[in-house]
């Protein structure tokens, strides 16, 4: 009796693992089949990835330092999942994050303080852009798929305006002004983009693993997830549950856009177009789907694709794909995620195997 | 101002009403059957390319917008047999067809020379009305008629009041006889035609070029003018041809001299994404949608 328990506690883990397994196995499969559809070779373009991402300490250093942010809007899609929402505001809660860490260095700050202050302003920020998201579901019913949409655009916006026009460098134009240098994360391997930065990021993951599982609040979060109906007779307010699920993932999503700017070598500033942020927030999604919405999965899931995007950079140079590829793969692994009838099927077929080889081996 | 300031913005708005309301008239037909689908946006991405290499191969228009509409179908197959057979999470199937179209056609621009950008030669371009004071893309008239058709259908046919059952009840739908998941694959399957539709009028229509981010947000504001419509595809077209006015109106008013200096370009981009988010928070307390939606259905 004893074993069997255990081993099935085991198993509350090990499912969750295969099924990511076998979803990324699909997804580069399918990254497989189109590269020699349009006459890549998958072997060439998958070996220069991976030892493009975990080939050397260097390379790791970079998995790493890409990992970072990532880790962060996973946790703000994540956390919404648990509490049963679905929110995509973590591409322009950013933004805005960033933005709001960039201003910090206008004025002169000593050096723990400036950090500390850029870090909360970014915090602040983010929570502010998602509050509407919050008060817009609450108060009239609007979808947070739509209104995180529209809100995303319109950070993009925002930024571009702020970059070009109050925070722009007054030498080079295409840029802000950089992060004071009272204000960065120290690099942790020089010469690499490794900092400081991703201490925020375990910090975080500590603290959601601790706020979801070892508290009232992450109780309330995670039954309101499962059955709003329940938990509401239980007495659990959703509205508290959606205010908290947005607030905190704004605050997340803000630190995701702080750590980026406030970390990277080698400009500590925005570039016009923002392309050191976009897609930070989308990829943070299929992080969080990976790594199943839990803290812990979603450390390995965002290793992962960090490694894909420093990896895929030495595929487009050594094997010719372009990087985009990775982003396919990134879809693919999403919809194998998505079906629970895929998994269903793939142990059909393996037990059928298995016995037709037993078969064969009597 | 004259008469001759406004005609431009009316014909900007006509041509920004289609992509929008046509992608929403598919959703309406996805969400009454009870299929919930945001990747709207990954699909008009990728009926954009297809519709545009579809015109060269073909050296047709025409060709190009119906390889628009069947890639759209194709893609409709795909998210109508997870999201039915396969019992997939429908929101999480969007993401992952966003995902995808978002690599998939970067990636295919990079392999088709250029990066980020493959323009469209001008004969193989849907060919303009002229009316005198402008010329209208025919696509406006199929769009207004695909409106009317599609509203026909969903209320005045046995079609249409199937295809509400499997989105509403569909335990009774099964009971009564209706195959359920079969009308549901269905609708995503004609749905992805209209969405696959939209995408091609942008590259083969509208702007005469794809870029990796020429459907904008569109399929998302398609989302919100459908949840504007309460699913009436009338409505949609109403919805459509507002969101293409300010979507009009930011494109005009960018290029026109005194306003760029008074209002920076960046905040006039952002009025199509603030008047959707104000009509939907302001329409949405009196809209119902059926009560299947977003739900797998799974025989007892």
């Amino acid at each position: 009796m004893g074993s069997k328990y255990r081993f099935r506690s085991l198993n509350k883990y090990l499912n969750p693992i295969n099924e990511s397994l076998l979803a990324g196995a699909i997804g580069l499969a399918i990254g497989a089949i189109i590269m020699v559809g349009l006459g890549y070779s998958p072997l060439d373009a998958y070996s220069s990835l991976l030892r493009g991402s975990f080939g050397s300490v260097y390379s790791w250093a970079e998995s790493l330092a890409n990992a970072t942010p990532l880790i962060l809007t996973a946790l703000t899609f994540a956390i919404a999942m648990r509490g049963g929402l679905f929110n995509i505001g973590a591409e322009g809660q950013l933004y805005i994050g960033a933005i709001a860490a960039v201003s910090v260095s206008l004025i002169q700050i000593s050096a723990p303080f400036h950090l500390i202050i850029a870090l909360v302003a970014a915090m602040t920020a983010g929570a502010l852009w998602s509050l509407p998201v919050a008060i817009l579901k609450l108060t009239r019913g609007v979808h947070e798929v739509i209104s995180t949409i529209m809100l995303n655009w319109i950070a993009r916006f925002f930024a571009f305006y702020m970059i070009a026009n109050v925070l722009m460098d007054p030498v080079r134009g295409e840029k802000t002004i950089s992060i004071a240098e009272t204000s960065r994360f120290a690099r942790i391997l020089p010469g690499s983009s490794l900092n400081y930065g991703i201490v925020v990021s375990a910090l975080a993951v500590l603290l959601i693993l601790f706020l979801l599982w070892r508290t009232t609040a992450g109780f309330e979060l995670r039954a309101a997830g499962h059955s709003q109906e329940s938990s509401n007779y239980a007495g659990i307010s959703y509205k508290k549950q959606v205010l908290r699920a947005f607030l905190l993932g704004g605050v997340l999503a803000g630190l995701a856009g702080a750590v980026q700017v406030m970390g990277r070598p080698p400009t500590y500033a925005l570039i016009s177009g923002l392309p050191q942020m976009i897609d930070l927030g989308f990829d943070g999604i299929a992080v969080a789907m990976i790594g199943r919405n839990h803290p812990v999965g979603i450390i390995f899931a965002a290793i992962f694709f960090g490694g894909l995007m420093v990896g895929g950079r030495m595929m487009q140079m050594s094997a010719g794909v372009p990087l985009e590829l990775v982003r396919i793969v990134e879809g693919a692994i999403i919809l194998a995620l998505a079906v629970p009838e895929l998994k269903r099927i793939f142990y059909v077929v393996r037990k059928k195997f298995a016995r037709k080889e037993q078969r064969g081996g009597n | 101002m004259e008469i001759e300031h406004l005609w431009p913005i009316l014909f900007i708005s006509l041509h920004a009403m289609v992509p929008i309301t046509l992608a929403a008239i598919g959703e309406i037909i996805e969400e009454s059957a009870g299929l919930f689908n945001i990747g709207l946006e990954g699909m008009i991405l990728i009926s954009a390319l297809a519709g545009a290499l579809g015109a060269e191969y073909f050296g047709s228009a025409i060709g190009g917008l119906l390889v628009g509409a069947g890639s759209g179908a194709v893609l409709g197959v795909i998210f109508g047999l997870l999201n039915t057979y396969g019992r997939g999470d429908q929101l999480i199937t969007g993401v992952g067809i966003n995902l995808l179209a978002l690599g998939f056609v970067a990636f295919m621009l990079i392999n088709l020379g250029a990066a980020g950008f493959h323009s469209v030669p001008r004969d193989v371009q849907i060919k303009l009305i002229p009316l005198g004071v402008g010329s209208l893309s025919p696509l406006v008239l199929v769009t207004i008629l695909l409106a009317i058709i599609v509203y026909w259908v969903l209320n005045r046919t046995q079609l249409g009041i199937r295809i509400k059952a499997v989105g509403e009840n569909p335990a009774a739908a099964d009971v009564a006889g209706i195959r359920v998941n079969a009308m549901r694959l269905g609708a995503a399957i004609v749905a992805g035609a209209l969405v696959g539709l939209a995408g091609a009028y942008l590259s083969v229509d509208w702007f005469g070029s794809v870029t990796k981010e020429i459907s904008a947000g569109r399929g998302f504001i398609a989302l919100a003018v459908v949840v504007f419509s309460g699913l009436n595809p009338l409505l949609a077209l109403f919805g459509g041809f507002i969101f293409g006015f300010f979507d009009g109106f930011a494109t005009w008013v960018s290029t026109y001299p005194k306003i760029k200096d008074i209002i920076p370009w960046q905040f006039v981009a952002m009025v199509p994404y603030i008047v959707t988010l104000l009509v939907v928070a302001g329409v949405i307390g009196r809209v119902r949608f059926p009560k299947a939606l977003g739900i797998p259905y799974l025989r007892e």
